[in-house]
């Protein structure tokens, strides 16, 4: 159960010690590596959508221009220059489940932990950066990721891929990372017709009016709102109310 | 090293044709070729992992077994039918003319995927699969007539004591072969091999692999290993005679040979 998974992390963390660039895990790259990284992970991703690793390289290789422009936008927010300090991250070893299992319906830990048992999803399956040569731009985009699952909470989405392009649409609005545009627009092609009409009509378009409506989603310290209502949350956001 | 093998065993073949850009399966053929095994050879192939040199000789003494039986039937004429029906049926279910070859591996996962392979693509015959350590090898002194170790040699710790071990299996007679990444000594080719080599071949391992340390160990193994005139020096210190090398692709790889007297 959750000794096991600790004890993973700790051994994670164990094997990061002997590291040699910028942070844990980090490896330095030249300009031209990066460019045939972003091209050859972009090709992996589409031809074989269960490598997640290569959407993660993706993001790293080409997020030079957003990552820096969401580090400006959390260094000048309250809340997000807090987080930036405190560096926190969301994993199963750090989070109390039992406590946030008893939190009321419709609040942001209920609703977070109704969705990871629901969609049978972990935080703890989140890359670690590796091709960001900055180690708080490491930061951001680990943070990004780890975040993803609240997006879901936030949007009512669920997992599948429908889902997932929806919060992607959200998070490209949010982020301009060319990463999740990509996966905006590419994402569809695997869905059936009568998912892309949906898609089309009600699901994309409140995602980008509630991405653009809403103010930097990386900027909430969502450690400390979990008592807050799910709807609260989205309200001060400025996220729209799910179709 | 061993885990870098574990990781590396399922896709080994896939990067071995996307770094190589499938050149890799002409240095093997070409390393077959001048071993020119008859049927009848016994081979030992160490760090042979995956399988492709045993199957390389497999096919190449069964077209050699072929080329023997077709010689021998144009020798009956004066044979009757019933004999040469006989004497037909007997080398038939000898394909490969008593040819054999063992597959030895330290890597479980490697020889794993190789017997998968075998099964895939209908080898039975001849081959069999023995977990081993090149610098101490499971096998009796003077049993076979050749040995050879493709692309295993950079991995191996102490290269001193494999080679040793390869000079005590193999018969009196028999031969060494190594084929291995070497040294390119043109300057400008050197220049651009080192490009790809440490620009390319990484990313090609974390697209295709997800693993980028493993092959930027492989890049920088192919550095550190001596190169062709000193690995000369170290077989002829291990016994063996008429020692040499032929540079394949400008030295990029070499195929060593040795004998045993």
């Amino acid at each position: 159960g959750r000794g096991r998974e600790e004890k993973k992390v700790e051994e994670e963390e164990e094997e990061e010690e002997g590291w040699h660039g910028l942070y844990p895990g980090h490896i330095p790259t030249s300009p031209l590596q990066k460019a045939l990284l972003a091209a050859g992970s972009a090709v992996m991703a589409l031809y074989d959508p269960y490598r997640h690793d290569m959407v993660a390289v993706l993001g790293e290789t080409t997020g030079c221009l957003a990552l820096p422009n969401l580090r400006d936008k959390m260094k000048h927010h309250p809340e997000g220059y807090r987080i930036l300090q405190e560096r926190p991250r969301i994993r199963l070893s750090t989070l109390d489940m039992s406590r946030l299992r008893g939190l009321p319906d419709g609040s942001l830990g209920r609703e977070y932990v109704r969705f990871l048992e629901d969609n049978k999803v972990s935080p703890d399956t989140r890359m670690p950066p590796k091709f960001v040569d900055d180690e708080e731009l490491a930061y951001v985009i680990q943070r990004y990721r780890e975040v993803h699952d609240l997006m879901h909470t936030l949007l009512s989405m669920p997992t599948n891929m429908l889902g997932e392009v929806v919060v992607k649409w959200f998070e490209a609005v949010q982020t301009g990372l060319p990463m999740c545009v990509l996966g905006a627009a590419f994402g569809p092609v695997r869905l059936s017709a009568r998912k892309l009409q949906v898609l089309a009509t009600e699901l994309v378009p409140w995602a980008i009016r509630s991405g653009l409506n809403a103010s930097c989603v990386l900027n909430i310290y969502y450690e400390q709102r979990w008592e807050q209502p799910v709807e609260s949350l989205r309200e001060e956001l400025g996220i729209f109310p799910p179709p | 090293v061993y885990q870098v093998f574990e990781s590396v065993a399922k896709k080994y073949d896939v990067m071995n044709d996307s770094m190589t850009l499938g050149i890799h399966r002409i240095w093997k053929d070409i390393l077959i070729h001048k071993m020119n095994p008859s049927p009848g050879t016994l081979l030992l192939d160490v760090a042979g992992g995956t399988g492709d040199i045993a199957f390389r000789f497999i096919n190449y003494v069964r077209s050699a077994r072929e080329r023997q039986l077709q010689r021998k039937l144009k020798h009956h004429q004066n044979l009757s039918w019933q004999q040469i029906f006989e004497s037909y049926q007997k080398d038939k279910c000898n394909s490969l003319g008593d040819s054999q070859v063992v597959v030895c591996d330290i890597n479980r996962e490697m020889l794993k995927v190789g017997k998968q392979k075998a099964q895939h693509l209908g080898y039975s015959e001849g081959l069999s699969w023995v977990l081993g350590n090149a610098e101490e090898l499971p096998f009796d002194d003077d049993k076979f007539d050749v040995y050879t170790i493709a692309f295993g040699i950079r991995n191996v710790t102490r290269i001193d004591l494999a080679l040793q071990e390869a000079y005590r299996v193999l018969k009196p007679g028999g031969r060494f072969l190594c084929l291995e990444f070497s040294h390119v000594s043109n300057p400008v080719l050197s220049r651009l091999y080192d490009l790809y080599s440490f620009q390319v071949i990484p990313v090609l391992g974390e697209v295709i692999a997800g693993d980028w340390k493993s092959y930027q160990y492989l890049v920088e193994s192919i550095r550190r290993f001596p190169p062709q005139e000193e690995l000369k020096e170290m077989i002829e210190d291990a016994g063996f005679f008429k020692v040499d090398y032929e540079n394949l692709n400008f030295g990029i790889v070499a195929i060593h040979s040795g004998f045993k007297l």
